[in-house]
């Protein structure tokens, strides 16, 4: 019996690296800053609401937020387009290899970073090595209706798709992976591909400026292939090679007449 | 023991304020029984200041540190005031703060020993109490930082069902591991020395404390046989601890220096966080024989003002290192011009918390450096505690610099945000109060002065008469 020594050689290139298989395109030219999406998001994917005192405190748990930046005051106001900002999802996760118990862990059929709640034991290291500060975590009870009993009726309105988080474990945007799952089981019960669009997270469905563009991006095609293109799109914090799936179609900056 | 005589370097008697390197060597032996005596009434004599303190203390852990713990996880972390980008905050300040403490214990008993610096002796066993007992704290204080602490044991490589294991990628197993590591080894390595100690407690108690202390001298009795298995022990021991002692912290650093943060990503991190501990702990050990000197019995004769002189130069040596290194970590970022890492300069030194950094320097360089050139200062043991205190609130604020402070500037703009702590402070009085009072309980039961070694060193150090002169002499007992 021959041992097979053909082993595999390492290259500082994986073939995932260059394709990724879900991505979105931001486009902040459009951007209204509506923040429909984060409430989207939120009736999604369960989110809780804090209370006031820890959301004056900072605490609100939204997988994606709306960022803006201005400079000087009233008349003479510089602004920055929106700029929504969700886990990028990115291939070289910072987040994933400092987990000592592999809660967040890499989806390789995905290609999607997730967040195992029911293994997190709350070392907060992720969210401390995650460059865009988008983990939030859970300081409290927020959802538990025996700590809370205001949340008793707003129970009825959880999604019975998406885990209702505890206390003391992180959190973060997956791209509604359960409507991805949701749609990979109908296309496989209908025996045929995903068709371009048929996906639509949260976000992407809420925003009445189709700024958020979802879909394959192995697929050279698609709509949010095509639109990644554009001559604006980036990444965000691109010198870090972390190979983010979002990319941002890049707006103009308003100079006082409609920010 | 086979002693073989040798003539120890004389000190130059022209030489005015050359100092005697003969002095730490307490050339004024009592007899065995004598000693013995006097570390067992150390022990055993305690007067009502004492146990008022033991109650206070006691008062402090229950409410600070039981109680407060007991509400943080029954609350969750909410009650602390980590918040986002702050995600670590008082607690891992205190978790590398205390691992910091503990390693002065091995350096003092594991490294002087091998090295032989005879001003150890008498206090290589308070130093090692300190490493076993700084890491308990830091210990406590890495699980009360985390979110589910009742899951804490996942981070054990142990075999279950769902087959799985801990991420051995993450710096915070590392970290896991190595703490885990250095508390067995350094528990170990304070039991060895204890031994002799142990029975010769056990030789001078009556009723159940005798069979107490007979199962913990694990029935030593002092036969050439068992001094040199206990020495051969011993000397494994002290080589083997000392990588363990430096990996320890270097692990611990790395928490911060693999991470991608400004601040935090830095190569010297690893012998600038071993450094940083070496001039806590140094600082800690000063502040500690001080208070054994002062409150338990007949410690004048075992702690002299020579060995307060000592672990004074040791300081300010640290210092100057910590300096070096602590300079060295702002000129390389410097030279690199990573506009984050700049902006995080630039916010510890004139952010809104700027005074912590000035105080943390004045703490570590200025106090040591204008003080401890002084030999009476150095003798001066209430002296030398004061500048112990400095020296570990400089040390607290230097990690406080880097984790909450670091956490604070990140590349995302949107989110920075100063960190209030809240319940963390009540849980650090906590850990500080658990700290002291363990080591008052341990004074009760074991002796903090390991009577034989200073017993050894004297027989190893004799005065010989040469014809009309006492030459000092030296074995190779060892």
């Amino acid at each position: 019996m021959s041992t097979d020594l053909s082993v595999p050689v390492f290259t500082n290139q994986s073939e995932e690296e260059l394709g990724g298989k879900w991505g979105m395109v931001i486009d902040q030219d459009l951007c209204t800053g509506c923040q429909a999406c984060v409430a989207a998001c939120s009736m999604e994917n369960n989110i809780p609401f804090v209370g006031e005192t820890d959301a004056a405190y900072g605490r609100s748990i939204q997988w994606i937020r709306i960022e803006r930046f201005w400079q000087g005051s009233f008349p003479e106001v510089k602004m920055t387009p929106y700029q929504p900002m969700m886990c990028q999802q990115c291939h070289n996760a910072p987040c994933e290899p400092v987990c000592p118990v592999f809660a967040s862990v890499h989806s390789a059929s995905e290609d999607i970073n997730l967040q195992v709640y029911n293994r997190c034991v709350g070392t907060r290291y992720c969210a401390n090595n995650c460059p865009y500060q988008v983990r939030v975590f859970n300081w409290r009870d927020y959802a538990d209706a025996r700590v809370r009993p205001e949340l008793v009726t707003l129970q009825n309105q959880l999604n019975p798709d998406v885990t209702v988080r505890r206390r003391g474990v992180m959190e973060k945007c997956t791209f509604c992976i359960q409507r991805i799952r949701h749609t990979e089981d109908v296309a496989k019960s209908e025996g045929r591909e995903i068709r371009d669009g048929e996906v639509v997270p949260a976000c992407a469905q809420a925003c009445p400026a189709d700024a958020i563009i979802f879909g394959r991006i192995d697929d050279p095609n698609s709509r949010v292939s095509q639109a990644g293109l554009a001559s604006r799109g980036y990444h965000q914090l691109e010198e870090l090679n972390l190979l983010p799936r979002v990319t941002y179609l890049k707006g103009e900056s308003n100079n006082g007449s409609n920010g | 023991m086979a002693v073989t005589a040798k003539s120890l370097p004389q000190a130059r008697p022209h030489a005015k304020g050359h100092e005697d390197p003969r002095e730490q060597l307490m050339f004024d032996p009592k007899p065995r029984g004598e000693m013995n005596a006097m570390v067992l009434e150390s022990m055993h004599t305690a007067t009502w200041k004492f146990w008022t303190l033991a109650g206070v203390l006691t008062v402090l852990v229950l409410t600070c540190f039981v109680y407060a713990w007991y509400y943080l996880i029954v609350q969750g972390l909410g009650v602390a005031g980590v918040n986002r980008p702050v995600f670590w905050g008082i607690f891992l300040v205190n978790t590398v703060f205390w691992i910091g403490i503990s390693h002065a214990g091995t350096f003092i008993s594991a490294i002087l020993r091998v090295l032989k610096v005879e001003a150890r002796r008498p206090f290589t066993r308070a130093a090692e109490l300190m490493t076993t007992f700084g890491l308990v704290q830091a210990g406590a204080s890495i699980f009360m930082h985390m979110g589910r602490v009742w899951l804490a044991y996942w981070l054990f490589p142990y075999p279950n069902e769902r087959g799985l294991w801990p991420d051995f990628h993450s710096p915070l197993m590392w970290d896991f591991l190595a703490i885990n590591t250095y508390l067995l080894c350094s528990t170990m390595y304070l039991f060895l020395p204890l031994i002799p100690d142990l029975a010769m407690v056990r030789d001078q108690s009556k009723g159940p404390l005798k069979i107490f202390y007979r199962v913990l001298s694990l029935g030593f009795r002092g036969t050439e046989n068992e001094w040199k298995n206990l020495q051969t022990a011993m000397n494994i021991f002290a080589f083997a601890i000392i990588p363990v002692m430096f990996s320890v912290h270097t692990i611990v650093s790395w928490d911060f220096a693999m991470a991608t943060r400004p601040g935090w990503s830095s190569t010297v991190f690893g012998p600038y966080f071993v450094i940083g501990a070496l001039h806590s702990g140094m600082a800690a050990v000063a502040i500690v024989l001080f208070m054994i000197r002062s409150t338990m019995k007949n410690m004048k004769y075992f702690l002299r003002p020579e060995h307060f002189d000592f672990l004074g130069k040791l300081m300010l040596m640290v210092s100057m290192a910590w300096a070096y290194f602590y300079f060295n970590d702002y000129l390389v970022p410097w030279y690199g011009g990573d506009k984050w890492e700049k902006l995080f300069a630039e916010f510890i030194e004139k952010g809104p918390l700027w005074y912590l950094w000035y105080i943390m320097l004045i703490c570590n360089i200025a106090v040591p450096w204008l003080t401890l050139w002084n030999k009476n200062w150095r003798r001066t043991p209430w002296l030398l505690a004061i500048i112990g205190f400095f020296i570990n609130v400089g040390m607290w604020l230097e990690r406080y610099v880097i984790i909450p402070e670091g956490l604070t500037i990140n590349r995302m703009p949107f989110t920075w945000r100063i960190y209030i702590p809240a319940v963390e402070i009540y849980l650090t009085i906590g850990t500080l109060s658990l700290f002291f009072l363990l080591y008052l309980l341990a004074s009760r039961v074991i002796p903090l002065i390991p009577v034989w070694e200073v017993q050894e060193g004297q027989k190893a150090h004799m005065l010989r008469k040469v014809g009309k002169a006492e030459i000092p002499t030296l074995s190779e007992m060892e």
